[in-house]
């Protein structure tokens, strides 16, 4: 009896989980799929060949995409190593309030700061521009980022270093060869997942993007609006693959053990 | 070198990105919301912009809309959550596929998973066609509408999709620190499966739930592109509403739009405080 509840329980959930995808997956491969067919009348790869083809401008979306996310993980990392460092190993007078201060802009909505944020970039030349949307997108990132090297640094023994110093070593080659090997994997998942959100977010790049920037979720969103159902379930297949590659490599370090996925991911 | 110059300096450039465009950002907003524009020649802050917001009955209305779905989805997500973190802690086929469909639903962005609930549940969506291949409608309009609707339901059901991986990781992930012990104990001392669940685990599990519940309230009161694809035109939900104002061809409704985007940047900081202000509480009641 709770054998079975378990199982119903268990399958009604994966359901639930998949069932979203069904319809965007079915759709890419549809050709002709009006009310009330339960399945398409013939399958095809013309959503996707269109997706793919040059007209479309999704490879260029995604060419763009993949840069500003990459730059802004890039940006996240530079930034959030020395502060997770400070946070990670040190106290210091004031050190909650330093904290509560980073985390902000992961606590509050995106919407509460980006009109003021374009009104800003306004002025400095940068609304409408990738390096803008870059620099927007750091708001979000950058706290995690904090976060999950403050983390790492609260692991990391000080010590080692001191005592590569203390064998002659200099700064550079106690950076290279004792903290850089022991913070890696840490830099390498924080810089993932700052990839993933710069990846999914809409309104900031919207805004401070001003139409000009249109990056994945910008096209999505315009074929979702548009009708063409078989073209948006293509493009957002595509959408969701670095996630899956991500999560697929992930998965033994980020067990159900680990809290750092749920802990680094934004609702 | 003293420690405090080099905490100074490795905080530095964080510090600075946060300042300037965070809480830059947040205090352009507010400026502007006082109606403080220089460069047009507004140099007289004033409440203006709050009272037209307040006092408007299409505001009014966002806020309400808004507030429900946030409220639902987060209520419903939170129960859902719990309910499946106690499931994944115990063994059964099929358990790794779900931790592995928790995980894959978090890297999702929110508007993939709103394309799908649109394609599922629309009037002419795969419900809708269920329901005709079984007779139980006979034309699209019969289906009942959950997309563009009153009642928010395909926006609710697009949270519950995507916050109840999160809250159900976040609540397995305090549920492997707590252990099996207390539930032991309290088994051992006489409570029914039921009793030790509601007074020795449920209360060490609701501090870590109730801080994630507050970040999922302020991501579902503060979205925009979830609502745009699947709301109804009006009421809008109110980040809806402010990017319509922003947008506005007339200058002066962009006060308006700031004043609404700090309203609900409040909201979602007073939630999140107290959560936490509740959450440390319980942790430290007996």
């Amino acid at each position: 009896m709770r054998r079975s509840l378990q199982l119903l329980a268990g399958g009604a959930l994966i359901g639930w989980l998949v069932l979203p995808l069904v319809p965007l997956a079915v759709w890419s491969f549809a050709h002709g799929w009006r009310f009330p067919a339960l399945m398409p009348q013939a399958l095809t790869l013309d959503a996707w060949r269109y997706a793919l083809s040059d007209t479309a401008g999704v490879t260029a979306s995604l060419a763009l995409t993949t840069g500003i996310a990459l730059a802004t993980a890039a940006l996240a990392t530079l930034i959030g190593i020395p502060a997770g460092r400070a946070l990670g190993q040190h106290q210091f007078p004031g050190k909650p309030a330093v904290q509560l201060f980073l985390l902000a802009p992961a606590l509050v909505p995106g919407i509460a700061v980006v009109f003021g944020l374009h009104g800003i970039f306004l002025t400095l030349g940068l609304a409408g521009t990738v390096p803008g949307v870059i620099l927007a997108h750091l708001i979000p990132t950058l706290p995690y980022m904090t976060l999950v090297m403050a983390g790492v640094f609260a692991n990391f023994d000080p010590g080692y270093e001191a005592q590569a110093r203390s064998l002659g070593a200099s700064r550079v080659q106690v950076f290279r060869h004792i903290t850089l090997p022991a913070i890696l994997p840490g830099i390498v998942t924080g810089a993932l997942f700052a990839f993933l959100v710069s990846w999914s977010q809409y309104l900031l790049t919207l805004v401070i993007g001003g139409g000009r920037v249109q990056t994945l979720p910008l096209v999505l969103f315009t074929f979702a609006t548009s009708g063409r159902n078989d073209v948006t379930g293509a493009i957002a297949l595509i959408y969701i693959l670095p996630g899956l590659l991500i999560v697929a490599l992930t998965a033994r370090t980020l067990t159900g053990r680990s809290p750092a996925l749920a802990g680094m991911l934004r609702p | 070198m003293s420690d405090r110059t080099r905490i100074l300096l490795l905080l530095a450039p964080a510090l600075v990105v946060t300042g300037t465009l965070f809480f830059g950002a947040l205090g352009f907003g507010l400026l502007r919301s006082f109606s403080y524009m220089p460069v047009i020649g507004l140099t007289d802050p004033n409440l203006d912009a709050y009272v037209a917001v307040f006092t408007s009955p299409s505001f009014l209305r966002s806020f309400a809309l808004s507030l429900y779905i946030a409220v639902t989805a987060t209520a419903l997500s939170a129960a859902i959550a719990l309910g499946a973190a106690l499931l994944l802690r115990q063994t059964f086929p099929g358990r790794a596929l779900i931790s592995f469909l928790f995980q894959l639903n978090l890297t999702i962005p929110h508007i993939v998973g709103a394309i799908g609930i649109l394609y599922l549940f629309s009037q002419s969506g795969a419900f809708a066609r269920l329901a005709f291949a079984t007779n139980l409608i006979t034309r699209p309009a019969d289906f009942p509408a959950m997309i563009f609707d009153p009642f928010a339901i395909g926006i609710i059901l697009q949270y519950v999709w995507k916050e109840v991986p999160f809250l159900g990781l976040i609540v397995l992930a305090n549920l492997q620190t707590i252990g099996t012990d207390v539930e032991a104990t309290a088994r051992t001392l006489g409570a029914t499966r039921w009793q030790a669940f509601r007074h020795a685990l449920l209360p060490m599990l609701l501090p870590g739930l109730l801080s994630a519940s507050a970040l999922v309230f302020a991501f579902a009161f503060g979205a925009y592109e979830i609502p745009l694809l699947l709301g109804a035109n009006s009421p809008a939900a109110l980040p809806v509403l402010a990017w319509r104002s922003y947008t506005d061809v007339d200058l002066a409704a962009r006060p308006e739009a700031m004043a609404m985007a700090l309203t609900i940047a409040l909201l979602s900081a007073t939630m999140i405080a107290v959560s936490w202000r509740l959450a440390r509480r319980t942790r430290h009641a007996p």
